[in-house]
This record gives structure tokens, sequence and C-alpha cells, in this order.
């Protein structure tokens, strides 16, 4: 294709993303000139570079567009339907470029209709205007005199607005994306070769190698990290068309909808970007269709008659976060739960088990659709679970939060790059697999100073002042038998999840190039990716995020020894460990594993009690112990389950009937308690459970001078 | 008249296009899939590319004698992804000409005949022609598998 035509065919395309979004804005904002300036100058770029390069057809549009633009510029009033006739030759601006894409030449066709309509809608304007009492002369002085307010930047910048434009480009090039990511696989491939030289390295005692090779290794990282830089791009890109969209879903649906954009220049991969831009506009046309309620309905509610639906993107460690929010009537849960059944998803009997977070996520299930004929935007039915897999293809997650009457809101997280990543090597039943080293804390050698517990049948790992709930990766992957024999354990945080991976052994960090799954294998969630290792072995990587969905199903399957389907809802991001016990009554309580420091098996002839008040020894200190009956009963066989918390070097014991179970649930109070001591209730396993609020009984404590 | 690049497993000639063929070469340090069905043997690296490799015999339901060491892998390309068949020994090249391809007799295992374009009668035995696409296509069981 011909040079110039090629860079003009880039440029142009780049220039109408932006006169989209900015007639949008200008829309709303008839009085800024500075936009209106930079829709005219966009334009007027467009059409002389059409006339230089002869094409007939794009220079009659433009000018079209570039006249009726004018009449803004000279103070008339800026009305949808015009916005509307800009927009529309905007569109076939486009189609045209895309013709002359494919042909090499415009394609031929008519546009008289849309011109004569621009020139109409012009002529309208200028016909009132010296109806008002303007001459042509005068017309003419208007446009040359700096005479509105409040507008000089315009006719200053007009003739020359090739200037400032000059000044920013010389502070970057253009390079093709090809480029890029020929640079990248390259790159990629120095890694990779520079990680058998430290394997091969690794396995030599002494050797001259030594101090070049880690020079190179990092000058390879240093290389690496600064190409990494070049495939960043600012996150606004995915979000330049959106503006438009939700303009014209709004005409269509009726309805009256604003977009904020707030975090646009967050940067990320390019090729994550690419991946992310269509569940992001998805979602956001399910807030403008599902969620934004018609301005009467609005109305009725007390809301103000303007819908918003706000964009916000942050970086959060390794991840991008960005949430999709709107105000509009939020999750019905009896709908969803009537579509679901509908749908054959599940029972009525198995979604009155299921929390809030999890009928909110049945919205994602693949055939699921609350809208009650499939509208042409978004409610195929197909939508939203393929959201949510395209974006855990590529390591992400999306969950969403919802309020009845208040809004719905879209978390969706994804890393930062898909590229390299620095990855822990572990082995299992003689396997190894590599597991991202972001998500690990530390690593813990079990032997005599840590040992892995179990209560009841789950295993745990008692860290410092924590119970850390422990997965068997050799079980989640079906290696063998659940021995937690393991040596090691690695210390994971997902989300709010903190737990311990149980492995047979460690080997070194290496950084990984990851490649995606095989198509044949993706449905393994418990994989995120494959590797080549330095030693040339294919290894798999653990998503750490499915791992800990690992964690709730370990638990249901030693509950339930059939192989029936897992009744168990997958647990999300925002699952918690829960200890349940029985205390005082019939009904379970339950307090987050996390907060508690021991469990205690005392003997009750540890206990004492002075002046009304039971205290026990513990690690050299004699602290209280609290009950949840009037009078604390202390078997007086066997030994006494104590529940140890401490805080702030403070501990505090609470006697337990029986230790039930761990779950994992979302942090889900229901009810509110009723009196001090307790949260509220939960559904933990299914069974209402009373969530103890241990602050109280701390607080407690402190009021009690330490026993002597 | 079509090139085959002919193998075999579970006692059973097979035969592929020439022109769905990438390579033929020979099985080693393969990692297995944990949670993955019977039909994957595994993945392994061949020059920097990373192939999935599927087992035939267990693909096809075909009964292997113990002892059969499976030890070539024909591999085939497909949506820029490489995968790789496991079959007991590779055979040769054979010209066949498509007029002595006859229809897959109507007792033929289902499974097989998803995947099949034919049987051709050679002099002692008769050779299955298989579609690259079909058999590369065709279910893989979905046990196990951590969602």
């Amino acid at each position: 294709m011909d040079e110039l035509l090629r860079e003009f065919l880039t440029e142009t395309a780049e220039s109408l993303d932006h006169v989209d979004a900015q007639l949008v804005r200008f829309e709303r904002e008839p009085n800024n000139g500075q936009v209106l300036s930079s829709i005219f100058r966009l334009i007027h770029t467009i059409k002389g570079t059409c006339g230089f390069l002869g094409l007939s057809r794009l220079e009659a549009l433009t000018h079209a567009a570039e006249t009726l633009l004018g009449k803004f510029r000279d103070g008339d009033a800026v009305t949808g339907e015009a916005v509307s006739l800009i927009l529309a030759a905007i569109d076939r601006i486009k189609t045209i470029i895309d013709g002359l894409e494919k042909l090499q030449r415009e394609p031929p066709g008519d546009d008289a209709d849309l011109i004569t309509r621009l020139t109409r809608a012009a002529d309208r304007r200028r016909s009132r205007k010296s109806r008002s009492g303007g001459t042509a002369a005068a017309e003419r002085r208007s446009q040359q005199i700096a005479a509105e307010p409040g507008d000089p930047a315009v006719i200053r910048n007009l003739p020359e607005f090739g200037e400032g434009a000059a000044r920013i480009a010389s502070q970057s090039i253009r390079v093709s994306i090809d480029t890029l990511d020929q640079l990248m696989t390259i790159v990629s491939e120095l890694v990779l070769t520079r990680n058998q030289l430290l394997e091969v390295l690794r396995r030599q005692d002494d050797s001259e190698f030594n101090i070049p090779l880690q020079r190179l290794s990092t000058v390879t990282t240093q290389v690496q990290h600064e190409v990494m830089k070049t495939r960043m791009q600012p996150i606004g890109n995915a979000w330049q068309k959106l503006p438009r969209i939700v303009r014209d879903l709004s005409a269509e649906l009726g309805k009256d909808i604003g977009l904020e954009m707030d975090g646009a220049e967050t940067e990320l991969d390019r090729q994550v970007l690419e991946l992310v831009k269509d569940p992001l506009t998805h979602l956001v046309r399910n807030c403008a269709d599902h969620g934004i309620e018609s301005p009467a309905e609005r109305s009725a509610a007390g809301k103000p008659p303007r819908g918003t639906i706000r964009l916000s993107a942050s970086r959060q460690g390794g991840h991008v976060v960005i949430e999709i929010a709107d105000d509009g009537r939020g999750l019905d849960a009896a709908r969803i739960t009537a579509k679901a059944v509908e749908a054959g998803l599940a029972t009525e009997s198995e979604i009155a088990t299921k929390s809030q977070t999890d009928i909110n996520n049945l919205i994602f299930a693949p055939g699921f659709s609350t809208a009650s004929e499939v509208t042409s935007i978004s409610g195929r039915g197909v939508g939203m679970d393929v959201v949510r897999s395209n974006i855990e293809q590529i390591g992400g997650s999306v969950d969403v939060n919802s309020d009845l009457g208040c809004g719905t809101s879209f978390v969706i997280k994804i890393p930062l790059t898909l590229a390299i990543v620095p990855a822990l090597i572990i082995e299992v039943a003689g396997e190894r697999f590599a597991f991202p080293r972001l998500s690990v804390l530390e690593l813990v050698r079990i032997g005599s100073d840590h040992r892995i517990e179990r209560i009841k049948s789950a295993p745990v790992l008692r860290l410092r002042q924590k119970l850390l709930p422990l997965i068997d990766v050799k079980d989640a992957l079906r290696l063998g038998t659940n021995n937690a024999a393991g040596a090691f354990v690695v210390v994971v945080q997902t989300g709010n999840q903190l737990f311990g991976a149980i492995v047979d052994n460690l080997f070194h960090t290496e950084e990984i190039v990851i490649k995606p799954m095989s198509s044949k294998l993706r449905h393994i969630g418990i994989f995120s990716g494959m590797t080549i290792l330095g030693d040339g072995s294919v290894t798999l990587v653990i998503d750490p995020n499915v791992l800990a969905q690992s964690l709730a199903r370990a638990r249901s399957r030693t509950k339930v020894p059939t192989d029936t389907a897992e009744e168990k809802p997958i647990g999300r991001q925002d699952a918690v460990s829960f200890l349940t016990f029985r205390a005082g009554s019939e009904r379970p309580k339950a307090v987050p594993l996390s907060i508690i420091s021991r469990i205690e098996e005392v003997d009750y002839r540890k206990i004492e009690v002075t002046d009304g008040q039971y205290i026990m020894q513990y690690r050299g200190e004699l602290i209280p112990l609290f009950g949840f009956d009037r009078q604390p009963r202390i078997k007086k066989e066997a030994a006494q389950p104590v529940l140890v918390f401490s805080e702030q070097g403070r501990s505090i014991g609470l006697l337990v009937d029986e230790i039930l179970d761990i779950a994992e649930e979302p942090f889900d109070v229901k009810i509110a308690g009723e009196g001090p001591g307790a949260l509220g209730y939960a559904l933990i396993d299914g069974v209402t459970t009373e969530i103890i609020d241990v602050g109280f009984y701390l607080k407690r404590s402190g009021s009690l001078g330490r026993a002597a | 008249m079509t090139d085959y690049v002919t193998f075999t497993t579970a006692g059973q000639l097979f035969g592929l296009r020439i022109e769905d063929v990438q390579d033929v070469f020979r099985m080693a340090n393969i990692t297995r899939v944990p949670l993955a069905g019977p039909e994957i043997a595994g993945v392994l690296n061949l020059r920097g590319r990373i192939v999935t490799v599927i087992n035939l015999a267990n693909l096809l339901h075909l009964e292997t004698p113990k002892h059969s060491g499976a030890e070539m892998i024909i591999g085939v390309e497909r949506n820029s992804e490489s995968f790789g068949i496991l079959v007991d020994r590779a055979g040769e090249v054979l010209s066949l000409s498509d007029a002595d391809r006859e229809p897959t007799p109507l007792n033929l295992d289902r499974t097989l005949d998803g995947a099949a374009t034919g049987v051709f009668r050679l002099d002692d035995k008769i050779l299955v022609a298989l579609d690259a696409d079909r058999t590369l296509n065709l279910q893989t069981f979905r046990s196990s598998a951590v969602q």
C-alpha cells in the first residue's frame, strides 16, 4: 500500500475515535470552546489531507460536517439532532475509510443524502442568524475577530494548529505494533536462554562464567523490564469508544445515562488491554441496559433522572483493578433465583442455602439471562459467562456486588502483564510445577518448629499468631492420597484468603514466559498456563485463585465421602475461613479462623476462679476465660477446648463445648446480633451460625487487672 | 492419489494425509497433566514449541496390550497450536488412490467412525484413514477436572 495512504489511514482512524468521544463531551458541555475547537481542528485536518490525496467523497463529507461545526463556533445553539447528524457523518467517513483500506481507493457511493442534511442544518442556522439582524459581512467579521467571550483560543489556534502538535510529536515516535511484538518475542527467547545458562551454572560449583553470567542476567532483566514498559498502554485507550456507545444506548433505550471515567491513565500490558476491551464494553452495555432505570422509574424512586455509570481503574500490587459501577436498580435476588431455576441451573432448595454473593454470581452462569426478551444489546444469554471466562483466561477475576435499589458494581482484577513473571518451582509427588511468585508471602519448612495440625480432618498450620488453613497440593491435583506429610508449606495470599499450600519440595525461583494452556486442557481450571523451564522441561503453572477454591471443596469432600457432584458452591475470592464450634447452646457459633491464636485443650484442673472470673495459665501468664453461659460449666473430665485470642500483648480464652469444623464462606453477617458479644448471624455451611465478636471479650479483659 | 503417513496403534493400522502432518518424532520427556482425561498423554517441548500429546489408543477406546510401549508421535498443527498423536509405531508413507478408499464399515465403533474418512484394503491388512481435524475434535473426557 502507498506509504502516504497507510499513514493517512492510521492517523485518521485515531482522530475519528477521538472526535467521537469529543463530540459526546461537547454535547454535554456546549459552552466548552476548547472541546469544540479540538473537534474542528481534527475535522479540518482530515479534510485537508483528503483534498491532498484526492479523496473526493471524504473531502465533500468532511467539508459539510466542518461547515455545520463552524455554525457552533459562531455561537449557534447545539442541538442533539445536529450532533447526531455529525456523528452520522463520522460513521459514514469510517465506512469509507474501511473501504479505502481494503480497495486502496475510495469505494464508489453517494453521500448526497447526508451532505444535503448537513448543509440544510447549517443553512437553517445561517438564515436564522441573518433574520436576527446579522449580515454576511458581519458574519465573516465575527469569524475573524476574537469576539466570543471565552473563546480566544479557537481563533488564535486555527491558522497555526500545526505548531502545538509538532512540539508534542517530537517527544514520541510511531512504532509499528509488529515491531514491538517481535522485540518482545526476542526478549522472551533471551530470558529463556539466560535461564538455561543459569541452570547449567547451578550444577557447577565454581566457574569463571559466574561473574559475567550474573552480569548478563542483570542486563537481561533490565532489557526485559524496559521492553515490557513499551507494551504498557493506558487503559483509557480501551475506554475511548465508550462515551459514544453510552450516548447511543441512552438514545436507543430512552434513558438518560452519563459516563464517568476515573483512572484512565492507569497502564497495563497491550495484550491484556486487547483481551479486556470486549468484556468491559459488554459490562458497560449491561449496566445501561439492565442496571439503569428509565427516568420515570428513577424519579419515582427518588433518584435523579440521570443515571450514572462509573468506570474506575487503579493499580494494586501486580494487578489492575477496574470497577464498573452504576447507580441503577441493583440485582434482584428474587428475579435471579427465578431465572436460574427456569434455566435449569439450580433448584429452589439449592438456592435457598446460597449467600447473597453466590446468588449474584449466578448471572455469570452459562445460559443465564434476566432479559425478559433477548435484546440486541446485551441480553443474549451468552454475554456474562463469556465475560467471566475471557477474563479468567488471562488470569483475572470478575466479581459483582449489588445493593437492591441502589446500584451494581462489577470488579475486574487482571494481571498487569501476561508476559514474563517470576515463579517458584515446587515439587509434588515427584512432579514439578510453577507457582506465581507474586502470590507467595513466605515459605515454611515443616519440622519441630512448625507442625501441621488437624482440626477435625482439616489441616492447619500455626504460624505466629495465626491459624492458617492448608490445602494439600498433591490432593488438589489428585496425585496421591491426602496424608499431608509434605515437607514445606507455601503461604499464599489471594484476594482476601490467606492459606498455605503443602508441597513436597521447593526449588528455585525462575522468570518464566507463561504460554496459555492448550485448548484441549483449558477446562482444567487449576492451571493458568504452561512454560518451558531452563532445563527444557514443560511445566504447568498453578493458579493460586483456583487452588484457594479447592479449600472449600476439600472440606466438603471429606464430609460427604461419595462421588456425587460437588454440592458446595464454588468459593469466591471474598471467602474467609471460619472455625465453627458449639458453646452454651445447640446453635453453632463461629469466629474467623485468622484471628485465633491457638486452640488449646486444657485440663480442667488448670482453670481457676478468682473473684468470679475464670482464669487459666497460658504461656507463663494468667489469662481471663470467658464462656457463653451465665455460669460457664467446666467439664470435670477430659480436656476443655479453649480458643485463645491475642491482641497487643493481651490474651483471652473462650471456653467452648466442642469444636465443630472449619468452613469457607464470605463474611456476610445477615442479621445483626441481639446483644453485645456477637456480630450477628450468618449462613455457614448452610446452617445459621452466630458470629462472635471477639473484640467485645478482649475489651472486657482490659478492665480486669492482671491476676497475680 | 493421496500420500498417507501410516502408523500402528493397538494392532490397527491408520493413516493421516501427509499435508496434515507436521513431523514424526520419538516420544521423550513428557510432562503429565494432572486432572486431564486418559486421552491426554501429556505435554512436551519440541524445539521450543509446547506440544499437547494425545494418546490415540485411549482416545479411540482401543484395547492395548500391557507391554505396548507407545513410542512415536505424529505432530499435527491446528489453529496455531501444536498437537501430537501418540502411537505405537510409525510406518512408511503410502501413496493410495482415492478410488480405492471405501466407506467405513457399518459396524465400526462410533468414536472411530467419527474420526475416520474411510478404509483402504491393503494386501494383508486394513488401513483406517483418519481426518486430522475430526480426530483432534473428538469429544474428550471431562473427568475430574477442578473448575
